[in-house]
């Protein structure tokens, strides 16, 4: 059995291992911690955020990097998602499919994931296995080895993700267009994905200069949450990312979007059965926010978001989908935790016996409804029964609170905010929610789309191609 | 597997996987029966001020009788409107105390869910809300017509999916005359005939207390669940004991099913009747699929069709066992010009696992992943509370979590091998390509 081999290999390396460890490395430094959250920085520029959870045996690991779509330049697209792909190709020490596997052999799930903001990886493994992971993710962090043939094989695998995810699925492909109309320029442009005729021309030297400049200690946030010790975290993160060597980080390519001056609209026309319409307005994310003003502005926003959208009776349910029956569904959405200003978005499928028109006119008079009349403190209050709710549920999961404090540090917020939420939602007053209706949702950047449904002719009834009865007896 | 790793740590991971399957501690199921006979499932969970509820019936589309898409308008309707009150009103008493309700229906099972904190300032009334959303549904007319016409829309929706094409394609060959083949959501025929007497009478046939489990999680005592659980269920009737589904007969031949549809990608599903909860060949089956098609990365099919070729993203193996029969299936998607070189590979792979089975190392692997991903599947109180509603709704024994390691690595090669030979069958099964031809001149014109 190869096994036997292992065997061997262990006692022969657990000596060469222990000797290796007699360099120098400095220790990592307390930043700031609360009870719940501890926060250090590796003398490499690293930061590592722990959370003790003792309530199961496991752990999640999380090694967060800031870069995403909104870093890539024009004509390189997709660059950071297949990078992603290509981080599970192999090292010189762990050949391609071996992490993947070493981490399957201990009981672990891993996977990975790329935003328009950053691109993170993580691994979920009984908290004995830790240190395995961290020595995985610190060899990959420093050693991929990007061969031309594995890339020439995933970028194919990237594509028919595309075809999947966004091509082939009319909603999908409508708000590709919504959002590269909303951002005209500038970094939020551009799908994550990347666009196909990109993809098409992408080559592994892009890989290895995207790789090189972003792949760095100190451009990268580790997350732990789970059945760990703080300090014992720390130690293990320091012994297998400490060494490794900080590098200038590039300055980040500004936001060039030029400022939106009048409302645009698109018309998606594409096989399909059920129309669609997308709506948004531009408005200041957390982290874009640099007074006081705008801070609150961004939390009178979240409420307004959870007045229209956020449960079954709140206003688009209400008054949309029952009431007037205007639409079978509506949404409204809004994500504070954007890197750049970002979109405030209502959507909606109009009923049956509605339409597109009809359906946008609708989604106006709730708009207007904000501008001009404060809402009633009991649905504000509903709102934040809401929040005060889901803030102790989330500690059901581990790996969202640890996707919380990765976000939150790699969009330059800092994972302190996390613990401010609560109090700034709840501070937030009727008055508020209307002037934010009124300063933000304004025609001069409003983009709209509508899918308009073209006839799916090649569509053919079910024929049976092969001989066959069916089912026995 | 071949390590050529440098480093100590990972092989004493490796070590350690031999030395720690089987002993991870699984929750401490509590189960009695209401006072209208109603089985519970409880476990106390102390460290979060939160209590999880779930309800399942033995209501879901496998009930529908010709009616496609009944067992989820029923389900669908229950929080629209009851007690008297109307559906705002509902969704404010549960929102106005932060709870989370939630419900649905599958093929086997419909249920209904909450979440709330503890404190009883929040839970006790939104115990009342379920209570009454469960026994005093009110099913108004003008309910019953909105959420139809809502569902009549999904069914259009539905059309511009190949996904969802395929599937009901699938299930529809899988399955023939058997309940199962009824399309969960409803076909175009069943939506147009549905009445709202159709909705009642389903209602009083299955929402009764001797159709119900419960599962309860929370920072409960035992005595506290007892009187959440008769309290829920005292305002069901009892009901009259639901007949078995009939078995799923096996297929006689293959059959191979062509959609056209306009697409860049084709999506293929082949499969066969797999197996069911409680079925002696489960444990087998499943380590079986591991190797094949269910470990993701670490998986023969990902290895061929993905790794090796680059010829999709996502392709994967599953046996979906239910009360009877559920299927065994692969899927897979990759743009139309290789759709024949995939299933082609797809083919020889499925008959070259079925021939030989996984190796030695692949079944050590498999039992090393899914044991010591055990802690992983009971992590928090939502996963246990699912855990519970299946091993009560399957009537799976109460040791079903402490023993599903024990269980995993007692299968052996040759168990494997012969479920293999004796449950499926490559010369029968059901291929589903759902996607185009004709759309790929246009999409080369667009480049």
């Amino acid at each position: 059995m190869r096994w036997i081999g292992i065997f061997v290999g262990i006692l022969l390396f657990v000596a060469g291992y222990v000797f290796l460890w007699e360099e120098e490395l400095q220790p990592a430094t307390e930043l700031s911690s609360t009870e719940a959250t501890k926060v250090y920085q590796l003398a490499n520029g690293m930061k590592v955020i722990v959370q003790e959870d003792d309530r199961s045996d496991v752990v999640v690991s999380q090694v967060w990097y800031k870069v995403g779509a909104s870093y890539e330049p024009e004509g390189k697209t997709g660059m950071s998602h297949v990078l992603e792909h290509m981080m599970f190709k192999g090292t010189d020490d762990y050949p391609a499919g071996e992490f993947s596997e070493i981490i399957a052999l201990n009981g672990g799930r891993e996977n990975a994931f790329t935003s328009k903001d950053y691109t993170a990886y993580f691994q979920s493994i009984a908290s004995d296995r830790l240190e395995l992971c961290l020595e995985l993710e610190a060899d990959r962090m420093q050693n991929l080895i990007l061969d031309e043939a594995e890339f020439k094989k995933e970028v194919e695998v990237v594509k028919e993700e595309r075809r999947l995810r966004t091509e082939d699925k009319p909603t999908a492909l409508t708000y590709e267009r919504f959002n590269a109309a909303a951002f005209e320029s500038g970094p939020y442009h551009h799908p994550v994905i990347g666009w196909m005729h990109d993809l098409d021309k992408m080559s592994v030297s892009d890989m290895r200069d995207w790789y090189n400049k972003w792949y760095a200690p100190n451009n990268a946030t580790l997350v732990v949450n789970g059945n760990v010790k703080a300090e014992q975290v720390i130690s293990l993160a320091n012994k297998y990312f400490g060494r490794i060597k900080a590098q200038k980080i590039p300055a980040l390519k500004r936001d060039t979007a030029k400022p939106q001056q009048t409302s645009r609209y698109i018309e998606v026309a594409l096989p399909a059965q059920v129309p669609y319409l997308l709506m948004g307005y531009k408005v200041p994310s957390l982290a874009q926010a640099n007074t006081a003003d705008l801070e609150s502005d961004v939390y009178a926003l979240e409420v307004l978001s959870g007045l229209l959208d956020g449960g079954n009776s709140t206003r688009l349910s209400k008054n949309l989908v029952r009431g007037r029956e205007i639409a079978s569904s509506a949404g409204a959405g809004y994500n504070p935790y954007d890197r750049l200003n970002t979109l405030f978005i209502l959507s909606g499928l109009p009923s049956a016996k509605s339409n597109i028109s009809e359906l946008k006119a609708a989604l106006f008079d709730e708009i207007e409804k904000l501008k001009k009349t404060l809402p009633e403190p009991i649905e504000l209050e509903r709102v934040k029964a809401q929040v005060i709710a889901s803030n102790v549920y989330e500690k059901d999961s581990m790996f969202y609170q640890a996707m919380q404090l990765g976000i939150l540090e790699t969009t330059g917020l800092g994972w302190e905010k996390k613990d401010e939420y609560l109090e700034k939602i709840s501070r937030v007053t009727p008055q508020q929610v209307q002037d934010v209706a009124n300063k933000y949702f304004i025609d001069q950047t409003l983009t709209i789309a509508e899918l308009k449904p073209l006839p799916m002719d090649n569509m053919k009834t079910p024929g049976s191609a092969a001989a066959g009865g069916r089912h026995g007896n | 597997m071949e390590i050529k790793s440098r480093s100590a740590v990972v092989m004493l991971s490796l070590l350690l996987c031999f030395m720690s399957a089987g002993l991870q501690a699984s929750p401490r199921i509590l189960q009695w029966h209401t006072k209208q006979g109603t089985p519970v499932y409880f476990v106390e969970s102390k460290q979060l001020p939160i209590v999880d509820v779930r309800i399942i019936f033995d209501a879901g589309s496998a009930r529908d009788k010709g009616h496609a898409g009944l067992a989820v308008l029923t389900n669908a309707l229950l929080a629209e409107g009851a007690a008297e009150k109307p559906a705002q009103q509902i969704a404010e008493q549960f929102e106005d105390v932060g709870a989370q309700f939630a419900n649905g229906a599958l093929r086997d099972m419909a249920w209904l869910s909450l979440r709330s904190l503890r404190n009883d300032r929040y839970l006790q009334p939104a115990l009342t809300t379920l209570k009454d959303v469960l026994s005093k549904p009110t099913f108004s007319e003008e309910s019953f017509q909105r959420e139809l016409a809502n569902l009549k829309i999904s069914r259009k929706a539905a059309k511009q999916s190949p996904e969802t094409l395929a599937t009901e394609a699938f299930y529809k060959a899988l399955y023939g005359d058997h309940p199962y083949a009824s399309v969960v959501n409803g076909d175009d025929a069943s939506l147009e005939a549905m009445q709202r007497k159709q909705v009642l009478n389903f209602y009083d046939r299955y929402y009764v207390s001797s159709n119900a489990v419960i599962a309860i999680v929370g920072q409960l005592s035992r005595a506290q669940a007892e009187n959440i659980a008769n309290d829920l269920m005292s305002g069901l009737k009892r009901g009259i004991k639901i007949p078995a589904l009939p078995q799923v007969k096996n297929l006689d031949a293959a059959q191979t099913i062509k959609i056209d549809f306009p697409s860049k990608q084709s999506h293929i599903m082949m499969g066969q009747p797999g197996t069911q909860r409680g079925d002696k060949d489960y444990f087998a089956l499943y380590v079986a699929n591991h190797p094949f098609g269910g470990s993701g990365f670490s998986s023969r099919l990902v290895d061929e069709i993905r790794e090796k070729r680059g010829l999709a993203y996502s392709v994967h193996s599953y046996f979906s066992p239910s009360r009877e029969l559920g299927p065994f299936l692969i899927g897979m998607q990759t743009k139309n010009e290789q759709t024949d070189q995939a299933l082609s590979l797809l083919k020889a792979e499925l008959h070259k696992f079925w021939q030989q089975g996984p190796s030695e190392h692949e079944l050590e692997s498999s039992v090393k992943n899914i044991t010591g991903g055990f802690p992983l599947r009971i992590d928090s109180n939502k996963k246990v509370v699912e855990y519970l509603s299946m091993i009560g709704f399957y009537h799976l024994p109460l040791d079903y979590l402490h023993n599903f390691n024990r269980r995993i690595e007692a299968v052996t090669l040759d168990e494997i091998k012969s479920a293999l030979k004796r449950r499926l069958n490559p010369e029968k099964m059901i291929t589903v390509i759902v996607g185009g031809e004709t759309h790929n001149s246009q999409t080369k014109a667009d480049q």
